[in-house]
């Protein structure tokens, strides 16, 4: 990545933090706040969100590297997706916008966006804010100028497996000693691993682990990590605290399955962001996200989700096509 | 300042189904289920399919007794989401199941292999089932298994029984 592909300008002498230039983006922070303009039919236009929030938005964006589809940092910008490309907007997937021809979309190649959005999170993160935790485990020093940097929190990147952690060379387990203690919301949660009884020539062929204990000691929250592999059917469960930071709209339909504690997601369309439904799940419940809506979850307390993605790379086309339906099955 | 949480995990016992609160879609298009309450009404080791995609599917089973032996072309994996089972495996001497072929297949009797051993697993527990093994299940008492595997010739689908419509 050629670091020239990133505009940035100097350190501002009264905040200290840079602004950036994505094609005819701008993006800035102040002390509360970031603020991103475009323009559109002759016009100047502007969008803010708290820096908290949108540190927290960017996280997810570049340790999921663009994710599945759309990934909304709020009703207004975001990104979409196209695997080697990626679509920024503005206004794009809001009414108000759209239809008055305000809204603003480019594409970027992949690497250059993430080049942008790595050097402005790297800029705009302070010492002892890690955009990765809830907000109860970390500090409130995203707020005001800039001081500092935590580069150890936001250079982790999404966790994945080859067929399931723990076989030899594939992912580690969580433990101690490799820096995964066991988060404080689940210290009730049994370390028990499952008793493997092999038979001599065996010990490399049998394996489990105990997924519970796994989860809980991961140490970010929103970031679905791949447990499983089958072909294009990958488990991706995570732990989640407070607010999903963003609002996914996925290219293909995805499902949910709660493991522990509650989760609330509030469902919109994916194009008008107009309410259509809550899903309000507890643990063993199970849900599908159609392909045509965009969700946002809650958490109360840190909770295990198991994330279920088809990873197929034709089904964007066959969804936007209309061969296959939003929705999993009929009955 | 120390803070108690407690962990909210269901069973067959005790489990509370979420809700579905409607402002303007259909409560099927979400296919919403809960694995407890699928088991609580499941036949022993029957297959219900609680999440389906293109093909992909995870299964809930009811874990009681001992399970036929099962194999599938593929990896698969389980996960215990209630109780305790265990797991024996077998490396079968000869495929017992075509390549092309998706799914878990039930095999007749007891299969010819070696043993590979077993595995005693508990709620939160996930266990490999590697392609070109036999795998049965043993529970002393009922439990609830979360299967990742391909829909095949033993998958239920019956959403109308368990899903809000």
């Amino acid at each position: 990545m050629n670091a020239l592909d990133v505009v940035a300008s100097p350190a501002s002498n009264e905040t200290g933090y840079r602004s950036f230039q994505l094609g005819s983006f701008s993006f800035s922070r102040d002390e509360y706040f970031v603020r991103v303009g475009w323009e559109a039919n002759g016009q100047q236009l502007s969008h803010k969100m708290s820096a908290d929030a949108f540190l927290r938005a960017v996280m997810r964006d570049v340790a999921w590297g663009f994710f599945y589809g759309w990934v909304n940092f709020d009703a207004m910008i975001g990104t979409r997706n196209l695997y080697g490309k990626v679509e920024f907007y503005a206004g794009t997937y809001n009414p108000a916008y759209k239809e008055r021809g305000l809204d603003h979309m480019e594409t970027f190649d992949s690497r250059q966006i993430m080049a942008t959005f790595k050097a402005m999170l790297d800029d705009w993160t302070n010492e002892g804010f890690d955009p990765f935790a809830a907000p109860d485990e970390t500090s409130k020093s995203w707020l005001g100028k800039k001081r500092g940097h935590n580069r150890g929190a936001i250079e982790r990147e999404r966790q994945a497996c080859k067929r399931m952690p723990g076989l030899p060379g594939d992912a580690e387990l969580r433990t101690d000693e490799n820096g995964y203690p066991v988060n404080r919301a689940f210290a009730d949660v049994s370390q028990d691993e499952p008793e493997i009884h092999a038979e001599p020539g065996f010990e490399n062929e049998l394996h489990a682990f105990s997924l519970f204990a796994y989860l809980s000691r991961s140490d970010v929250t929103w970031n679905p990590s791949v447990s499983s592999v089958l072909e294009r059917s990958l488990c991706c469960p995570t732990t989640e605290e407070y607010i999903l930071p963003i609002k996914h709209g996925n290219d293909r339909v995805e499902w949910f399955i709660q493991l522990s504690d509650e989760l609330e997601w509030q469902i919109e369309d994916k194009n008008t962001g107009a309410p259509r439904a809550k899903v309000i799940m507890k643990a063993g419940d199970v849900a599908a996200m159609p392909a045509d809506i965009r969700h946002q979850g809650f958490s109360k307390k840190r909770s295990m989700l198991l994330v279920w993605e088809n990873a197929t790379p034709e089904l964007p086309q066959l969804y936007e096509s209309g061969k296959l339906k939003p929705y999993p099955v009929e009955f | 300042m120390t803070v108690e949480f407690q962990t909210v995990f269901g069973s067959l016992q005790d489990y509370a189904k979420g809700e579905l609160e409607i402002i303007n879609d259909s409560p099927k298009n979400y296919a919403f289920s809960n694995v407890f309450d699928v088991a609580s009404r499941s036949a022993a080791y029957e297959k219900v399919v609680v999440a389906i995609n293109l093909g992909y599917v995870l299964e809930t089973l009811r874990a009681e007794g001992t399970s036929p032996w099962f194999a599938a072309a593929h990896d698969e994996f389980a996960i215990v989401m209630d109780g305790e089972v265990e797991v024996e495996l077998l490396k079968l001497d000869a495929p017992a199941v075509p390549a092309s072929k998706k799914g878990t297949v039930q095999l007749d009797g007891s299969p010819v292999g070696r043993r590979m051993g077993y595995v005693k697993c508990k709620r939160g527990h996930q266990v490999l089932l590697p392609q070109g093994a036999a795998y049965r299940f043993k529970a002393a008492r009922p439990g609830v298994i979360l299967l990742q595997t391909i829909e095949g010739e033993l998958s239920k689908q019956k959403w109308r029984e368990i899903c809000y419509t």
